[in-house]
Formats: C-alpha cells, structure tokens, sequence
C-alpha cells in the first residue's frame, strides 16, 4: 500500500471546499432573472380539492404567477411513478393509484401540494401562497396500518380496494408451517418498525432554467442520482428528451435514501420555467421537508421463530403490514419485499423460511428507502427473535446465536439471496473481547448496587449491498438495470479524471477513488480529479445508495482502468522497444521487468496523443470506459454490542459501551468507513431510542419539526467503539462489500436487547423513550 | 426598508433590507456568503451559526437590523488567508464532516465552545454543548474528536501569541 493507495486513511480532498464555507449546494445557486417558487399545500390528509382561488395571490407584490395541477395536466405531464412491480401472491400486479405532481382533484396526505405561486423574492411567493384561497371537502381519514385495514375502511385510491397495494409472499409456507408443528420450541413476537424522517440537514432544492432559444432545460437538484432523475423525467414526467435536459447534483447535503426518488416539486420547477419562461427556485423548509420527503419503515410484524430440541433453528414464520403512505414513491414496493424478507435468514442457517408482507396506502407521506431500506426491519426482527430465544430457553444469547450461525459458503438461504463469504464467529468474538463481554455480569451485579439497571444486547447483522445483479432484480421487478459506468480520462499531462456515475453526498468519493486509481499507478491522489453529478459530463449512471458506489461503482472503474492500462502497456512497450507483457506500472512509471528502462506516465499519455508514434493502427488517445454490472450482491455482515444502564426511577437510558465489528471486505479508507459506521449508529440508535413520527387520527403529521421530532444530538450518544474483520468478497476485483448502511441495520436491535434485558421486559416499543422505559419498569415491577 | 451598517469578515457593509428579512438571508442571498446555511425553520439544527461581535449566534434566528453596527464573522472569515483556522484544519484531520452541510455551523459553535472554556474541555462538555448543532451524517464522533484536538491547536496558538 502507497500512502495515499488502498487501505490508507487519507485524509480527504473536498474537505477543503466544505469547511471554507465554499461548498456549492442547490441553494447557493443563482441564476439571472431567477423566480422563487413556494408551493400551497393541503392542510388535510384526505379531501377534495373544489376550488383553487388565485386572485388574490395574483394581486400581491411580485408574483409572477399561479399554477395549478389542472394546468399540469393539460399540459400532458405525466404522473410520478413507482419504478418496481410487484405481484400478489395471486399473481394479479401491485394496485397503483395516480399521483399527480399538483393534486387536481384529491389530496391525500398533510403537505400534497394543490398549486404554486411564483414571484420575484421567496417571501414574495410565500405570503402569496399564503393568500391563495383552496376550498376543500373533507374526506375521512385512515392515518395508520390498522385504520387502513379495517373493514369499511374509507378508500384512497379507487384502484386499490381495502387500500391494499399488494400482498406478497416469499418462501415454502407448507414447509415452514410443518417445521414450527413439530418444534420443540416456539418462540412468538409482534414488533413495530417505527417510522422514520430521514432529515438530511439540507433540505431538498431545485432551480430549474429553461432555455426558449434551444428548447432545452438544466435542473440543479438534490439528487443521489442524476442520471436517474434525468431519465425518469424524461421518460415518465414528459418534461422533455433526455438531450434537451440537463440535470446537476452539485454538492449535496446528505441523503440516506430521500434523495433517490424524483418529487413533485423537482418536476413542477422544470414545467413552471418554461411555461414563465424564467428560471425557478425552489428550497423546501425544514417542515416541507418533514411533509414531503419519503420517510423510512413503518412495520407492523408478527413472527415466530421455530427451535429443535438442541436449540437450532427449524423454521421462521412471519407476517408484516407495511405502511407505504398516500402514494407509491419510486422504489417504495421494493423496500419491505426484495429489500426485507430476502435478508430474514439473518446469520443463520434457518431451513424454512415463509413470509407475507401486506402494503397498504395511508393519509400519511409517502415512504420508501431510508439508511438501510428494509434490511434494518429485517435485522431487527431476527435479531429481537434470537435474543427472545435465548431469553425464554435460558441460554446464553451469543452462544445461541452461535449455534446457529452460517459457516460453509456459499449459502443459499431459502429466500433467493446466496451468502457468497463470511465469518460471523470472527465479528461476534472481536465484538465480544471489545466489550469484555464475559465481564458483564460482576459489572451489573456493581451497577444494581447503586440502584441502577445493566443490560447488555447483542446484534448479528447481515445486509445485502452492491445493488445489482441487472438480470436478477429485473427479473424480481425492477424497472431500471442496477450497473454502474465509468470513464477514465489520461490528459496529455499525465493527470487522470475520472467520470463516475455515482454520487458523492458526504461518501468521500472524490478521495477514496482517487485512491484506488493512485494505488494502481503509483501516482498520488492530487493527479486524480473525479467527476460527477452533471448529465452533461458524465455519460450514465445509476447514483449512490445501498452501499453500491465502492462494490458497484468503484469495480466500473478499476474496469475502465484495465483499459487505460493495457492500451498505456502497449504504448510504452513500442516507445520502449520492449514486449508488452514485460511492462509493469510502478510509481507512475511503466517500466520494462528486470531492467532500468521505463517510461514515465505523462509520456505515455503525451504519446497517446501526439500520436507520432504508436503502434501501428492504433487509435491516437488515451481515454476508456466501462459499464460494471455485479455478478451477486455483496454482503457485509457483523456484530453490535450496546451496553446500557437503565435509572428505573426515570426511565432514562445511558450508553455504557457500544461496540462494532464489522465485515465489509477490503476498505479503501479505513477513516471514511468508521465516519460512515459511525452515522449508520447514530441512525440505528436514533431510530431506538428517540426518533418517534407521530400521526393523529386525522392524519397530521405532529412531529413535523426539529422541536417535535427527537434527532440524536452529541449529548444523546455515545463515542463508538468500531473495529472490523475482514473476509473478502469475492464477487469484485477490490474485494469490497459496502460500508454505508451496516450502522443503521445492526444498531436498533442492539439498544432494545439491551435496555430490555436490563428491566427485564420485552414488552418495548421504539423510539425507547424514558417515559415507556419507566412505564416497562414498572409494569415488571407491578407482574411480580 | 432599513439601511443595515456592518462589519462582515473585516469588511464594512452597508445594506438595504426588508425590516423582516433575516441576518441569514442577509448573508447568503445579498452579499453571497453562502457558506452559512439554513438547515430548519425552528431554530434548532445550527447550519447558520455566524459570531456576533465574537458570539456564537443563530442567524436565522436574528433580524439583520438587529445585527447592524456589530461585527460578523461568517466561515468564510476564519481562514488567515491560505492558513486554516485551527478549528478547520482539525475538522479535516479527524474527519470531523461528511456532507459537510452542517459543518460551518458546527465549525462557529465549536470555536466559541473553546474560547468560552479557555481550551479546558471534555467529552461530555463537548456534547452538551454541542446540543445546539444538528449534524445527520457523522454520529458526532469525529466532531467531538474534532473539536478537543481543536481545543489543544488552539491552546497552542493562543499560548505562542
Ligand atoms: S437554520 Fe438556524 S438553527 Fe436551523
Ligand atoms: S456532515 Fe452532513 S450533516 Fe453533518
């Protein structure tokens, strides 16, 4: 390893830019002539939309205009989409219902927007929206699973009878059901997944500018995935032809999911700046940002885990309600069925797997992939069943845990995913010495001498990243190939840009692969500029989530560097007068093996294209591409321990210890990957313990504010102890697995192990806040 | 409208605004200093932390006019021309930021916290004290690291001056 290659944690390169104040978000884009868009939204989760007034509006001072969802339709914009087709175990396809970017005729959730009003400044165009008269007639509410369900339930979508988008099944009910009749023991559970904001600190933007003279739109957006805006757009929302659009994601402020989908706002920008024929902004508000952008889980769960007599797992039964809100978001039926039920073997070797996952339309905000995406729910549940177990068999949780464990690969589980390596011994033993766990029982039987409550909880994840395999997740139902692109362009200088369709918001990648492409020629990383997050520049791409830029979108371009580097070899082998496979690349030298003769990059690249003197019908140039698409998914995998003490005369929770070992194959930047770690926890543990979305009967959002909602602050956490063990994948060249989502998925059931086996009750419901740790506590206290 | 007279970074700024028009949006969208951001409409996230006459002050939370006649430091300020603030440079070394959205906030709280407890921090008064700064992406872990190394570099300064 060079200092700044492989497995060095540099420290990075667009830090710079960041901590300068230089950064260059949506916001801080201007543009002459700019307008500011300020969108009217329903105050009510379900009505009829009779009247839309804008005389007002019109008159106050600088609105330029009105617009309503009656004008986007006559201008034939197409509805929002959901990208992933799901089938009923009936076979009959998944129940969409129209989502019109302005609701013409029906709102359905707090927040939908009717119209917007767009004036000179945005106070302008906010007193204005203000002003705007909507009359609506009140529709009845179903603001939660339950509501939804129940018979007689009061109907969203006319499409979707009973508000059941689909119901779903995966894996051998017969089978599983046989193997639970006969078990030994039986252990039953019902969870809920609680909803979640994703609440990436800049709040979601757009300015759209239209180009009358070349018919032709640019659109700064907050995206995870231009590219992919770019085509949905395109191909869907009718805004125009890909050529004739587009689409920037300059810096981004944090995603974690909710900046994958393409919102109504995004598309009302592009249609208003032409039909005003000025540029829009649009910046959402933080409680635009709680009413609009797609929150994550939301699962109802019943399970039951099945154990012969000697403790092994023989079948897993299980039955989820989720909630997808008032509209299906692009990748919203995907999430609790592909992303969920494939992952519930967890760790383990379990030979009977069924499950059914119910979706369902609610009044609420649409919800779809958030940090994680359906495996933090699958982890939860398997991990909350493995410690009931051990619990209710009076076993020792690791232990059972053990036994169980996965240890020939490749595994094939029982619901589609084939584990390809691991060591799930190694990750709970690093996880255990960590925390001393064997010290744990002198340290609680201390703490109860002083009143308070120990526990200790255990989490064996495993995720599945690197999405994906384009033939597998098409032929699941996915509407889009899953592989990533890459270009690598030799200047004649000899400096190296790399084109990459991932995308960088906060992930480190204009540092990490650097990093990669300066470890293979033995250059340093300030020769590599990495491009991204511009249509215009970058040829395609499919963006960054599930943990996919370093398997997926790193491999793409290791791809295009085995070109550059092969057509380089030949080059100097002709400039060197030597054969080519004698050339090897040392220290941004290519050097004949053996001897003292070597040519240096720059005059490689310069020869490239001089083209003086190149081999013989060789293209002058030094500039390759390549489209990686991944052969199996990745899977990282490891163990969390948290360690808690419980006041049982306040319910308040404090961290003692929380410990990670992870295994994510080779890391390019072991710094970047414990800051990831370290936000995945701080999810994980927010999700647990603070982060509760509140709906009430009539489907308002009552935590739709940083007053409300409970982020995690610094004084909520602990500092994390990470550590990791590798096994590496062999399903890529660098032998990555993916880092960005393994916090988030391990950490919840981490917490509610522990603060329940500290009071000594199972029955909690996250986010575990004081008040119904004390509850908890206390209904102990009152049983025995 | 009012005439607003300051001092911003060093530099003397007369301005007309709307009398409602926030010290945040003063910044960012009038005279261009977008490195200050805006993160929530509740004055609880900090992405808009500026130095008010050397203060730590949520400028979304202050009306421009109340700012006029007081000295403001914005991230932009900090920096002695290539030479980073103590502040920044640990920022980057501990990888104290990811997106970096939150991270001038954080940066101008921080900086405060050190010269309010004359370097002698910990952990925990970190943490509480950072309350106040919303980040999403980092679990706070490197920015307290950030912030105590911080706090020795600039002990160190202080102590060469
Ligand atoms: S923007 Fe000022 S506190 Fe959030
Ligand atoms: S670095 Fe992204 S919010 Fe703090």
């Amino acid at each position: 390893m060079s200092v700044e290659g492989i497995g060095a944690s540099v420290v990075r390169k667009e830090d710079k830019r960041f901590i300068t104040g230089k950064g260059r978000y949506v916001d801080d884009v201007r543009i002459h002539g700019m307008t500011y868009a300020a969108f009217v939204r329903s105050p009510h989760a379900h009505a009829k939309v009779k009247r839309i007034d804008p005389s007002e509006a019109l008159k106050m001072p600088g609105v330029v205009a009105v617009l309503n969802g009656q004008q986007l339709a006559d201008d034939k914009v197409g509805n929002l989409i959901c990208g992933w087709m799901i089938h009923s175990k009936d076979g009959s396809p998944m129940k969409m219902g129209a989502w019109p970017a302005m609701a013409p005729e029906t709102v359905r959730f707090v927040g939908q927007a009717v119209a917007v009003v767009l004036a000179e400044s945005r106070n302008q165009a906010r007193d204005a929206a203000d002003a705007v008269v909507v009359d609506y007639e009140e529709l009845p509410v179903v603001a939660d699973v339950r509501a939804a369900i129940a018979p007689g339930a009061p109907q969203l979508h006319p499409e979707a009878p009973g508000n059941i988008i689909y119901d779903w099944v995966i894996g051998d009910e017969a089978a599983t059901d046989a193997a639970i009749k006969s078990a030994a023991h039986l252990v039953s559970i019902d969870l809920i997944n609680n909803r979640l904001v994703p609440n990436a600190m800049e709040p979601r933007a757009a300015v759209a500018d239209y180009d009358a003279a070349e018919d032709h739109y640019t659109l700064y957006t907050t995206s995870q995935n231009p590219h992919v805006a770019r085509l949905v757009l395109s191909a869907f929302y009718n805004i125009a032809p890909e050529h004739k659009l587009r689409v920037i994601a300059p810096d981004v402020g944090g995603g974690f999911g909710s900046k994958i989908y393409i919102y109504p706002e995004e598309m009302v920008a592009l249609w208003a700046s032409k039909k005003i024929q000025r540029p829009v902004k649009w910046t959402a508000d933080r409680t635009e940002s709680f009413l609009t952008d797609a929150h994550g889980r939301d699962h109802i769960t019943h399970a039951q885990m099945a154990f012969d007599k000697d403790h092994k797992i023989v079948g897993l039964k299980v039955k989820t309600h989720a909630n997808l809100g008032a509209y299906m978001s692009l990748f919203s039926s995907s999430v609790p069925t592909y992303l969920y039920a494939t992952l519930l073997s967890g760790q383990y070797v379990i030979p009977n797997i069924h499950a059914e996952v119910i979706s369902v339309y609610t009044n609420t905000t649409p919800v779809d992939a958030y940090r994680g995406a359906g495996r933090p729910e699958a982890s939860f549940l398997v991990e909350r069943l493995m410690e009931t177990a051990a619990r209710q068999l009076k076993v020792n949780p690791a232990e059972l845990r053990r036994k169980n464990f996965i240890t020939q690969f490749p595994y094939q589980t029982p619901v589609i995913m084939a584990y390809d390596v691991g060591d799930f011994n190694a990750s709970l033993d690093a996880a255990k010495k960590a925390i001393d766990y064997d010290g744990f029982p002198a340290r609680k039987a201390k703490a109860k001498q002083e009143g308070k409550l120990r526990g200790i909880g255990l989490s064996c994840y495993i995720e599945a990243c690197g999405i994906a395999p384009s033939k597998a997740v098409g032929s699941l139902g996915a509407g889009v190939g899953l592989w990533e692109s890459a270009e690598v362009r030799v200047n004649p200088v000899g400096t190296i840009e790399i084109l990459t369709g991932s995308h960088s918001h906060g992930q480190g990648h204009e540092t990490t692969f650097a990093q990669v492409v300066a470890d293979r020629l033995g250059i340093s990383i300030g020769q590599v500029a990495i491009v991204h997050g511009d249509t215009d520049k970058v040829q395609f791409g499919m963006g960054t989530y599930g943990s996919r830029s370093g398997p997926v979108g790193l491999t793409a371009i290791v791809k295009a560097m085995e070109k550059v580097e092969a057509k380089a070899k030949k080059i100097a082998a002709h400039q060197l007068e030597a054969s080519e496979g004698d050339i090897v690349i040392e220290d941004g030298q290519f050097k004949v093996a053996g001897t003292d003769k070597a040519i240096a990059l720059p005059m490689v690249a310069l020869a490239a294209y001089t083209a003086h003197n190149l081999p013989d019908g060789m293209e002058p140039g030094l500039k390759e591409s390549a489209f990686y698409d991944p052969t199996n998914f990745t899977f990282p995998a490891g163990t969390h321990i948290c360690e808690v003490e419980v006041d049982p005369n306040t319910g308040k929770t404090t961290f003692i210890n929380f410990v990670a070992a992870d295994d994510f194959g080779r890391m390019i930047n072991p710094m970047i990957v414990e800051g990831q770690v370290h936000g995945g926890l701080a999810q994980g543990i927010g999700q647990a313990l603070l982060e509760g979305t509140v709906y009430d009967d009539n489907g308002q959002l009552v935590t739709a504010s940083f007053m409300d909602y409970t982020m995690p602050r610094a004084d909520d956490l602990p500092s994390f102890n990470v550590s990791h063990t590798t096994t590496l994948c062999p399903g890529n060249p660098l032998g990555i697995k993916g880092c960005g989502e393994a916090g988030a998925i391990g950490s919840s059931a981490a917490v509610i192990n522990a603060i329940t086996d500290a009071i000594g009750n199972d029955n909690l419901v996250m986010p575990a806040t004081p008040v119904r740790v004390w509850n908890a506590v206390h209904a102990k206290q009152a049983a025995e | 409208m009012s005439t607003v007279k300051l001092t911003i970074n060093g530099k003397a700024v007369t301005a007309e605004v709307e009398d409602r028009t926030l010290l945040v949006h003063l910044l960012r969208d009038q005279l261009g200093l977008t490195g200050t951001h805006v993160g929530c409409d509740t004055s609880q996230c900090g992405a808009c932390v500026v130095h008010i006459d050397g203060r730590a002050v949520k400028s979304c939370t202050t009306l421009a006019v109340q700012a006029s006649g007081a000295t403001v430091t914005t991230i932009e300020g900090i920096a002695k021309g290539d030479e980073l603030h103590p502040m920044q440079a640990a920022f980057r070394d501990n990888h104290g930021l990811q997106c970096g959205y939150c991270t001038p906030g954080m940066i101008m709280s921080a900086i405060d916290i050190v010269h309010r407890y004359g370097g002698n921090l910990d952990e925990d008064t970190v943490r509480a004290e950072l309350e106040g700064n919303i980040c999403r992406c980092t679990g706070y872990h490197n920015i307290v690291k950030s912030v105590l190394d911080a706090a020795g570099r600039m002990k160190v300064a202080a102590a060469a001056e």
